[in-house]
Parts: structure tokens; sequence; C-alpha cells
């Protein structure tokens, strides 16, 4: 043992060493031992030689620890969306600004017809008092500064008077009794306008030609400016309580009754408040406003602060809770809206500590998908690979071993299957895939295959053209001789030879491969979302926003597959050189 | 020599016979279901046939309705004639619509051509030259990055920098926005010119690698003769040498491999053509194929596959002319 020690540190010191060659010279000594290399031993050291080649080598670890490795130790999965929450700026309430007369009619009263409706809103507007339906009277009445009554009237009788008063014909709509007409003439005569007779309100109308129309006069409708927006939005406003409202303001009174409730009015720079039984009720103003949340209030204090900012034209303000509302304006409408926190998708964000290449449109983590994406990028080029190798070498072999007619069908179908144009079939197949809707994790077992199917050719002439020249070499001779089997001839002996250049071949097919994966999910016709690849992944540019401003979701994916190709082809192109010293000068 | 061209030729058309069967028995593999919802998308459309009359067109050109061979020779003798059919989703002839966009392709790839072998054929004998010095290194990195470029993501790259960020090109499209207001031809030609940089940068960056590397190797391989070795013993300078005894000889592999190369002129950048916005048979025919344009679709695979033929017919045939000691049974 001391002495193997001794040996080995003077083989160290060749200076040392030679003397000592001389004196053992039959013995095979442990630098002569060194010198000669196993031809597997040569070609692993002029590998190392090449620079280029551990340049390659040290990539392509690296890639596919970052894929195989890096996948497992992200804390995050493939298809993990996450979430933050944000200010959105969310509608909360809209505010109008009214200019129309607004109109409420009692409830259950039937117009003759629709155009009566447009009557009395054209009588409204051009102020007349008077106007004649098929079967009623409507006398519109100004109670107030845009306030209008809107009674519809039935006649009862009709008198025409001549110059002296007296009554020269008279119509009666029904049977009315002496009595009430005595009463009606009094109310002619004395110039009255209503009449109350038996518990009914009559009115009398006097109209040109000295002639009077009792009627039967009933309230139907009120007209009004003032826009009232109630603090719960189901409830409805009647024409009986707008009416009470209005009469009471006319007549200077902060209070009235109605429907048994008492109603307080508050009066404010531009608005007014009704308080119903000492609660708030609603807002008076010249704003309609209401909620758009659904099921969402707003209270009486916050709605005269939007009138409030409206009119003083602020854009914000600060509602009850304390948050900022901002109001946003168009014309004569008002958008009111308020930050809200809201659980998003976090997409797009930039890079941080917790994602270091930030998220994509999903909100998934971009570096975890890129490693995923490295894991579906290589798995795919390693299948392809081994089905390109299966069906190259075994058509190869017994190509070159065979030769004559089975060597020429074999290279018709070569040239036959180089001819087929790769490309549109994978697009066409794609898009097929895309209509049938193929399951994602099917597409790509169905694109290795077609891969595969397509990129033999290559590796079949390279085996046949090796296998032909090595059969006529002696060791050929010599399996026949010893009466080896054909299936053993062949890929026991020949293709073994060929393994240099298969090695090499597959390494640059590896790299070329990828970019092909890469183009078509790029494409979006190869791998699919849920899953991640490479190429899927800088396909996010097809979104030209996303191409300008998000460099990080795209450059670095478009950086992998350039390096992994790129090593691949370093380290094909340093084991040709290495299996193929020829190439030296 | 002429037999072996003949007895190529025959071989060439025998291969195109079984290419555009299996590409005739892809089309027929294609689901029905994918026809029919085509054909039914297309009958939808606003003034279009029926569903019937699409389905009776399609079987018409397409023999369908036929059997598998029947099929095939109905369509094969109308393909011969140049009928292809009317292009569904240009709606004109098939031939025609070739005709509009083939040129836009063939001066993309024209340009990209004389780039190419004016870069990587002096970039690769020298680095042969050199081996393993600091030129060869560089010179091979390039090359390789070159072929692992992904070309859709170096033209993304190119189009951020020089379309968005520094505006100087378009982002698509092959004329500008004023083109028809440009007043001599000359301008018109300049201002496509001017849209054309980017895509002839992208293609001839990703394709110089290939022709580079195989300079290289085969250079490589000639200055390791023993012709070389004489020449060297003869007394002649090394320019001599280089320029007269190698480079002659490398031009045997490399005229033999450039030609296989011309009819691939032809053939389109699918992927650039399409980023760029370029109007030529690549962009095209990804829009038929994405699309399911089943007469041009068929036409582009019978028209690449055709390329494919030529280009080893022609490199075949110069390798033959070319170097006379290749001895032709």
């Amino acid at each position: 043992m001391a002495d193997k020690n001794i040996d080995l540190e003077k083989n160290n010191n060749p200076q040392e060493n030679t003397g000592n060659m001389f004196e053992n010279e039959n013995e095979l000594n442990e630098d002569q031992r060194v010198k000669i290399l196993s031809p597997g031993m040569l070609v692993v050291k002029r590998f190392i030689r090449n620079r280029l080649a551990i340049v390659g080598t040290v990539i392509l670890i690296v890639m596919i620890l970052f894929s195989f490795i890096g996948g497992a130790l992200s804390p995050y999965a493939e298809n993990q969306s996450f979430y933050k929450t944000s200010d959105v700026a969310k509608d909360y309430a809209a505010a109008a600004l009214n200019n129309e007369p607004q109109f409420y009619y009692a409830n259950g009263v039937e117009f003759e017809n629709t155009l009566v409706k447009f009557e009395i809103i054209n009588a409204v507007s051009q102020n007349k008092t008077y106007l004649k339906g098929k079967d009623y009277f409507y006398t519109v009445t100004e109670a107030g500064e845009g306030f209008y009554l809107i009674a519809r009237a039935e006649e009862a009788a009709t008198v025409k008077l001549d110059q002296n008063g007296t009554a020269i014909s008279s119509e009666y709509a029904q049977d009315i009794s002496s009595e009430l007409e005595e009463a009606f003439m009094g109310c002619i005569t004395s110039g009255e306008d209503n009449l109350s007779f038996e518990g009914k309100d009559y009115s009398v109308v006097s109209m040109a030609d000295n002639t009077y129309t009792l009627c039967v006069a009933e309230d139907v409708g009120v007209s009004t400016r003032k826009v009232i927006s109630l603090l719960d939005k189901n409830e409805k406003l009647t024409f009986e309580f707008m009416r009470d409202f209005e009469l009471a303001l006319n007549d200077k009174k902060n209070e009235f009754e109605f429907d048994g409730a008492t109603y307080t009015v508050e009066e404010g720079n531009s608005f007014d408040i009704i308080n119903k039984n000492g609660e708030e009720y609603a807002c008076v103003s010249d704003y309609s406003i209401q909620s758009t949340v659904s099921g969402g209030k707003i209270s009486v204090d916050e709605m005269a602060s939007i009138v409030d900012a409206i009119t003083s034209r602020k854009t914000e303000y600060t509602n009850p809770d304390g948050v900022l509302c901002s109001i946003t304006n168009k014309d004569t409408r008002y958008t009111i809206t308020t930050d809200k926190k809201t659980r998003i998708l976090d997409t797009h964000a930039k890079p941080s500590k917790t994602h270091w290449l930030g998220t994509d449109k999903d909100g998934m983590d971009n570096l975890t998908r890129l490693m995923y994406g490295g894991r579906i990028s290589l798995f795919i080029g390693f299948v392809v690979v081994i089905i390109e190798l299966l069906i190259g070498v075994i058509l190869g072999g017994i190509a070159g071993y065979f030769g004559k007619w089975v060597d020429n069908l074999i290279m018709r179908i070569v040239d036959i299957v180089i001819c087929i144009p790769a490309m549109p079939i994978y697009i066409i197949l794609g898009s097929i895939m895309d209509t049938n809707q193929v399951d994602a994790q099917m597409r790509i077992f169905y694109l290795m295959f077609v891969l595969g199917i397509l990129s033999w050719p290559g590796i079949c002439r390279m085996v046949r053209g090796q296998i032909l020249s090595l059969r006529e070499q002696e060791f050929m001779i010599a399996t026949e001789a010893t009466g080896i089997s054909v299936r053993r001839r062949i890929f026991k002996h020949l293709i073994p030879n060929v393994i240099p250049q298969l090695i090499v071949i597959a390494t640059m097919d590896l790299g070329s491969i990828i970019l092909t994966e890469a183009t078509l999910s790029f494409l979006g016709l190869g791998v699919k979302f849920p899953y991640a690849s490479w190429g899927n992944i800088i396909n996010a540019v097809n979104d030209s926003y996303v191409m300008t401003h998000f460099w990080f979701e795209w450059i670095p994916a478009g950086f992998l597959i350039l390096l992994t190709v790129l090593g691949f082809n370093f380290v094909g192109d340093g084991l040709r050189d290495a299996f193929d010293p020829k190439m030296k000068r | 020599m002429k037999k072996f061209i003949i007895k190529r030729l025959l071989l060439a058309i025998m291969i195109l016979f079984f290419v555009s069967f299996i590409i005739y028995a892809l089309m027929r593999c294609l689901p029905t279901s994918f026809v029919e919802a085509l054909a039914n998308k297309k009958a939808q459309a606003g003034g279009s046939k029926t569903f019937a009359e699409w389905m009776a067109q399609l079987n018409a050109v397409y023999g369908l309705d036929k059997g598998l061979f029947d099929g095939y020779g109905s369509w094969i003798s109308k393909a011969i004639t140049g009928d292809f059919g009317e292009s569904w989703k240009f709606t004109i002839p098939v031939t025609q619509k070739f005709a509009d966009v083939i040129w836009y392709s063939f001066v993309l790839n024209v340009i990209c051509f004389i780039l190419e072998m004016g870069i990587s054929i002096p970039l690769g004998i020298l680095a042969a030259r050199k081996q393993y010095s600091r030129t060869d290194y560089t010179i091979t990195t390039i090359a390789l990055m070159g072929i692992s470029l992904p070309s859709f993501f170096f033209a993304t790259v190119l189009k951020l920098i020089f379309c968005v960020k520094l505006g100087w090109f378009d982002l698509f499209g092959v004329v500008g926005k004023y083109h028809e207001q440009l007043n001599t031809p000359l301008e018109k030609i300049l201002d496509m010119g001017w849209h054309y940089i980017l895509p002839v940068v992208t293609l001839t960056i990703v394709s110089i690698g290939a022709l580079m590397r195989y300079t290289r190797t085969n250079m490589l391989e000639v200055l390791n003769s023993d012709y070389i070795r004489t020449a060297r013993a003869k007394g002649l300078s090394e320019k001599v040498v280089i320029n007269k005894h190698a480079f002659r000889n490398t031009l045997i592999p490399i005229v033999t491999i450039v030609g296989g190369m011309l009819p691939g002129l032809f053939s389109g950048a699918m992927i650039t053509e399409t980023l760029f916005g370029i109007p030529g048979i690549g962009y095209t025919s990804y829009q038929a194929m994405v699309e399911g344009d089943i007469p041009f679709t068929m036409f582009y695979m019978l028209f690449l596959a055709i390329l494919t033929l030529l280009g080893t017919l022609l490199s075949d045939i110069l390798y033959a002319v070319v170097d006379p000691r290749v001895r032709v049974n």
C-alpha cells in the first residue's frame, strides 16, 4: 500500500520518474497506463478541452435543474393564480339634473286615451288652464311655483245665458236635483267657482259666450319641478303625498300630515329634507339621486351633500361614513363613484420579492410558469428524439444491412417523408384540435407523435450511410463466419459503431425540436393553457400592450429557449469534434 | 449525364406522385366534423352559398364522395392542369391568389439569400483558417446563436426596439401609411424597401448559421487534405493556397447545397412574414391554414413538396456537374 503511494507520488513528478522507468521496463507502470487512454476517455478529454462545449454543458445542466428541480422547489403551483386587494372605483350612485316637470297621477285613474296625457303635459308647459277631452274636462291650475294641480271634471250641467242673465239653453248631463240647479245658478250670479252640495264638490267653470259649466271635479294629478329622492328606493311617491307636500310648502308650513304620519320639511340651500315622524324620509332638490348598488340606500344627509357638491361644482365629497366619493359629470348626469376594496387577479404584476419575474395575464407567477414550461419543452424534446431514433435506427439499419431492393424501398420512403411539408401539417393539426377542442394533455401527446413521425428521415439516412460502409469491414465477415443472427449482427455489431454520430445528431435535434415546439406553441397551436411552455408564454406578446409594457413576461422565456437550444448545439458541436478527431489540424 | 438526369427526374415524379397521394390522404383524414363545421360556418356568413353548396363544391374538387383512389385520381387530374379550385378564404382561384402574393416572398427571400451568401461563406472560411482561435470561437458562437434563435422571439424583440421604442419602422405591413400619395415609383420602392429591413434582418440572422458552419466544416476538410499539404510543400504563398487551391475545392459542396436552396426562395417565411405583416405566400398560407381553407392549403402543401423535390434534384445534378470526380452510374 505504502509502496503504491510512493509510486503515485513519483508519477506526479515526471522528471524523477524517468530513471524509474528504465528500472522496471517490463512492468506496466502507472504513468504508462495513464498515457494509454481508452477511446471513450479520449473523447471525454477532447470534449473537456473544447470551451464552447463546456459552456453548453453548463447551460444544459442549469436548464435541466431549473426546469425539473426548480418546479419542485418553487413555492407556487403551475396554475396558481394570485389575487390582490385593490381600490377599484365602483359605481355607487347616480344623480341627474331635472329640468322637466314631473307628473304624478292618482292611483287607478284611467285616462280616455294617451293623447290626453300628452295634452296635459303640453298644457302645463304652455300655461293653459283648461282643455277638453272626449268625455271629461281637464283643468290645470298653477298652485305654486312650478307646481300645477291637474283636475278632471265631468260635466254635470251646462248653462248658456243671454246678456240679461237669463238662461237661454241648458243641458244636463245627468239627472240633477232642482236644488243643485238652483245652487248652480246662484253660483253663476255670485261668481263663485266652487260649490259644495250634499258632500260633493263641484266647480263652476265659466267659458266664452257666457256659458257656464257645472262639473264634478276630482284631483287626478300634480305636476312639479321638484325631485324627491326617497331614502327607500322601493317606496313609491304617491300623487296625494306630492299634493299635500306642495300645498304645505306653498302655505309656508313646515309640517303636514299625510296618511296618519307627520312630515316635517327642513329647508336647506339647494335642497329640502323631509322627515317622516322625525325620521329622515326624502330629499327634495333639482336632482334625482339613486343608489346604483343593488339594495343600497343613500341616506338623506348624503343626498343633501351630493346635491351640495354638485351645485357648488365640487368633484368630491365625503359621505357620512367618512368615505371619499368622487363625482364625474357628463351633461346633466352625474356618476358618483367610490373606491372599494376588491379582491382581483394580480395580473401583470411587476417583479417583486414574492414574484421574482412578476405575474402574467392570469395572475400566475412567471418564474414558476417558466420552470414548468421548461419541463414540458425538454420533455417533448426528449420523447420526440427517442421516437425518431427508434424509427430512424431500425429503418436505417435494415436498409443499410440488406441493401438492394430493401434499401431502395426504404430510401424512397425517406424521400417521400422528407417531401411532406411538416410545418403546414403541424398547423392544420393544431387548428383541427382547436375545432374539436382536444384536451390540453392529449394535444401534447399528439404533438410529440407527429413531430416524431416527421423527423426521422435524417437519422435514417445517416445510419444507412454509415452501415453501408461498415458492412464491408472485416469484423462483419467475422460475425457472419461465427453464425451470429442477422438481428444481433445489425443491432449488436453495426449500430454501436454508429452511436457517436447518433449522439451528435440526437443532441442537435433536441435543440431544433424545442425550437419547433416553441414556434408552434407561440402560434397557439402547440402546448396550450393550462400547461405552460416557453413558446406559449411568449404568445402573450400577441397583446401588443404586454409586448411594450411588460418585458418581464416574455423576454425571459425567449432567452431560455435561446440558451437551451444554444446549449444543445454547443454540446452537439463539441461532441462531433470530440468523436471525430480527423477535423483537427 | 443525360441518362442520370432523366433517371433522377423520373424518380422525382414518382416521389411527387406518392407525396401528393399522402397529402390527399391526409386531407381525407380530416375529421368529417371539422370539414362540416367549416362549411357550416362559411354558409352562415351573409350572402354566402348554402351548406349543401359548399359541400357540393368540395366534393366536386376533391371527390370526397368517391373512394380514396378515385377521389385522388379526379383531384390530381385537375391539379395537373393547374385547377386547384377556389380559395375559401380569399374567394378567388387559388392560383390567382398565389400569383398575387408570391413575389413579396420571393423578393424577401432573394435579398436574404444574397446577404446570407455574402456573410456566411467568407466568415465560414475565415473560421476554418483560424481554427480554435478567438475568431473561430466568435464566429462559431454567432453561427450557433443564429441557429438557436427562435425567429418569432427575435422578430418580436426587433419590433419592440425599432418599431415601438425608436419608432423607425411600422409594426405591420409592407407599405407605409402614405404609400399611395408618394409621387414617383422610386419613392414607392424605397418605402417598400424600408418596410423590408426588419424582416430581412430577422431572416438573415436566423439563417446564416447553417451555411456558415457548413462552409467551415468543408473548408476544414479541404485544408486537411493531401493536395493542400502538397501545395504548401511546393512553397506557394498562403494566399494562393487558400484562394486558389482550397477555396475552389470548398466550392463544390457549397455550390451543391446552395443550388438545393434555390427552389426554397419561393417557399416563403411563414413566421417572419406573419409577424411583420408581409403579404407573401407564407403569411397568406398561414391565414389559410389556420382558418381551414382546404383548397389553398392543399395547393401550398403540394407546392412545398415540389420545391423540396426540386431542391434535392438540383443539388444532386449540380453535384455531378460541378465535381468531375463524381462518377455517375
